[in-house]
Order: structure tokens, then C-alpha cells, then sequence
């Protein structure tokens, strides 16, 4: 049956409570999910107190001022701070999105910061997402012809370049796919949101010509219908784009073949 | 999925390949969807008129080819639903492969049961026996 309760060994406690910064007068309490692989003890969560007045607005100024001031162990993926890489993806005040463009002062109170849920973590903030890019793979997420390739390139009307927007866009962060719970139940046969955005992404593109076979792949119990369009996914996206949609044209589309 | 595994992360989310089934499921769950909405209406309407009856009088309202007919339709969308929906619910929160394969089949067996046991007693009253 499925498991209510998290294994033993996941359990998290309370952790340390860091030091307040000295003479601080505007502060703000973080409260930072930490795991290390190497000593052997359970999760636990860290009590952090960010001085705002040396501190960038983001959750990812946060962090970054808790690893340079307090804590230089505290391990977390980051990288352009513009919320283009997809790299700080993380689940802050209960909701999976980018630290980078998460305004601290929409929070209230104290703010809690864990991994995206239900992914093996690989220490503190990072979770192995393998599963999640080989699934992005499986999608084949690259132009398929026969036709001889052009001298310079394949052509597109601009009607047709259009289909493409609200897709192209995404930046395989996983807040999508990290917050649906069929994800979370089937992660080895569900595709999940962002695998199925990019699936329907190349599904939709004029030039390409293995729509069929793209269908294909797709037309399973659960690699694509597993869906049952609760929308986590577009309600966490932090792109501001409609997985859900996506997965909703896919379905149309497999209705058209066969159905109608 | 153990991370354990030596098996590659692209061989792991092939596995088994496409099912090339899934359409069928979605439709017939729409379909469904659909029927129930004027079929569960009628049905309500249906079984409030017969409430209190006895059993002569409800014996004729049954005997309506209109009436029975709705409610012969009512029985077989319901159940064909409750099959479809249930089948999902046991794919997505039971995990060890003697049980869930036990409960989809057991899922099959009662709705049959359920919609030829309902079937039977809409008719029996409906023919007046």
C-alpha cells in the first residue's frame, strides 16, 4: 500500500539553532531543511537569522548570505539568479519554486525551505532529479526528419512559430513535476508535467515529422494519462506557463486519432 | 525505483515501453461522464417517486418501457464508472504486485456482479414477476 509515514531514517528533527547576528536590527528567521549523506543522522532543520539590512530581497540572497555569514556548509544549487538556469528549484513557505525570484517579504513570518518533495536528496537542498531529465530524454526533445535537411534552415510560418510559445520557455526547474502528487505515486512510469510539456512542445512544431511516432510513445495508462488534471503543475510553475494545458492537448490530439 | 540500481536512468524510464493503449480509458471514463449527468437526474427523480410505495405501485412505474429503460442505462454508465475510476485508484496507491493484480481483478468481478445483480431486479419488476 502506499506509505503514509516517512521511513525511519527520513524522519526529520528539530536542529540547530544558529546564533542571532550581532546588533541586527531587521531580521527575519529561516528555517533551512539540512541532510548529510556522510554522518549518518536523520534530516533535521536548521533555525537561521538573516540580517535583512545586509541582504539582497530574494530567498536566494538569503541563503547565500546564511553560507558566506553563518553556515559555509549549507549546500544548495544555484546559479544565473534570474530564474533562467532552473538551478535553485526548491520548495520554500510550501510551495515549489525558484529561490532566485522568490521575494522574501511575500512570506510571512518565518521562512521554511526544503528540497522539491518526494526525490532522493543529495545533501541538504540538492535532490538527484536523474529520473527526472532521463524522462526529458525519453521525449526525444530534438527535431525529427526525413526530409534531406535544408542548406540554411528549416522554415516556419509565424502562425506556426506562435504554437510554440508558452512552451519553449520552460526551464526544466522540476517545480512542476515535483508537486504533483502522480508524480509523486508513479515517478517511474508517469512522464510527469515538464516531460510532457517538452513532448507536446515537439508534438506541435511544423517542421518536425515524427508526430506520430511521438504519439506513440505516449499513448499509455500512465506515461500520459496518468493525468488527472489537478494543475499543481501550472500553479507552481515559476515560468508562469501551463503544463497543464500541455497535457490536455496531448490528450486531444490522442482522442482525434482514434476517436473522432 | 531504487537509486541503487546499476541499471542506466534512460533504460529504467523505457521500461517495459508504450502500453499503445490509455485512449480507450480516458474516452470511456468522458463518455460516462457525460451519461451520468441527465441519467443520474432521472434516476433520482426515478427512485424519489417510488419511495414509500408498495410493491404493486412500484411495479408499475417500473413497467414504463421509458422509466426501466433510463434505469437500466443509469445502472450500466454507473458501474462501467465506478470500474474505470476504481481501476485508477488502485493502480495509483497499491504497490505489491500480488495485491494489485488481486484487486483489479476483484474490481472487475464485483462491478460485473453489481451491474448484472441490478440489472436483474430493474427487470424482475419491471416484467411484473
Amino acid at each position: 500500500m502506499v506509505e503514509f509515514t516517512l521511513p525511519k531514517n527520513s524522519r526529520v528533527t528539530d536542529g540547530k539553532v544558529w546564533p542571532k547576528p550581532d546588533g541586527a536590527t531587521n531580521t527575519r528567521e529561516f528555517r533551512v531543511y539540512r541532510w548529510n549523506p556522510d554522518d549518518g543522522k536523520n534530516p533535521r532543520v536548521d533555525t537561521f537569522t538573516v540580517d535583512l539590512h545586509d541582504c539582497g530581497p530574494m530567498v536566494l540572497d538569503a541563503l547565500l548570505w546564511i553560507k558566506n555569514k553563518i553556515d559555509p556548509t549549507l549546500t544548495f544549487r544555484r546559479s544565473c539568479r534570474e530564474g533562467i538556469c532552473g538551478s535553485c528549484a526548491m520548495n520554500i513557505d510550501g510551495v515549489n519554486t525558484l529561490a532566485c525570484t522568490k521575494d522574501m517579504g511575500e512570506i510571512k513570518g518565518s521562512v521554511t525551505v526544503y528540497p522539491l518533495p518526494h526525490q532522493p536528496v543529495v545533501k541538504d537542498l540538492v535532490p538527484d532529479l536523474t529520473n527526472f531529465f532521463a524522462q526529458h530524454a525519453l521525449v526525444q526533445p530534438w527535431l525529427q526528419t526525413e526530409t534531406v535537411a535544408p542548406e540554411k534552415e528549416w522554415t516556419q510560418s509565424k502562425e506556426d512559430r506562435e504554437k510554440l510559445d508558452g512552451l519553449y520557455e520552460c526551464i526544466l526547474c522540476a517545480c512542476c513535476s515535483t508537486s504533483c502528487p502522480e508524480y509523486w505515486w508513479n515517478p517511474d512510469r508517469y512522464l510527469g508535467p515538464a516531460a510532457l510539456l517538452h513532448a507536446y512542445r515537439w508534438v506541435i512544431d511544423s517542421r518536425d515529422e515524427a508526430t506520430g511516432e511521438r504519439l506513440d510513445q505516449l499513448e499509455d495508462p500512465f506515461r500520459l494519462f496518468r493525468c488527472v488534471t489537478i494543475m499543481n503543475c501550472s500553479k507552481a510553475c515559476p515560468k508562469g506557463l501551463n503544463p497543464a494545458k500541455a497535457i490536455a492537448e496531448l490528450k486531444k490530439l490522442m482522442v482525434e486519432r482514434q476517436k473522432t | 525505483m531504487k537509486s541503487t540500481s546499476i541499471r542506466t536512468p534512460i533504460g529504467k524510464v523505457r521500461g517495459l515501453g508504450s502500453a499503445k493503449s490509455g485512449t480507450e480509458h480516458w474516452w470511456e471514463m468522458r463518455l460516462t461522464s457525460i451519461a451520468l449527468l441527465p441519467l443520474t437526474l432521472a434516476a433520482i427523480v426515478i427512485v424519489i417517486s417510488l419511495i414509500g410505495r408498495n410493491h404493486a405501485a412500484v411495479v408499475q412505474i417500473l413497467g414504463s418501457p421509458l422509466v426501466a429503460i433510463t434505469m437500466l442505462l443509469w445502472v450500466y454508465a454507473v458501474t462501467l464508472h465506478m470500474r474505470l475510476g476504481l481501476q485508477s485508484v488502485i493502480e495509483d496507491y497499491v504497490y505489491g504486485k500480488a495485491m494489485k493484480t488481486g484487486l483489479l481483478i476483484g474490481n472487475t468481478f464485483l462491478t460485473i456482479v453489481l451491474w448484472l445483480a441490478c440489472t436483474y431486479a430493474i427487470l424482475k419488476l419491471s416484467f411484473g414477476v
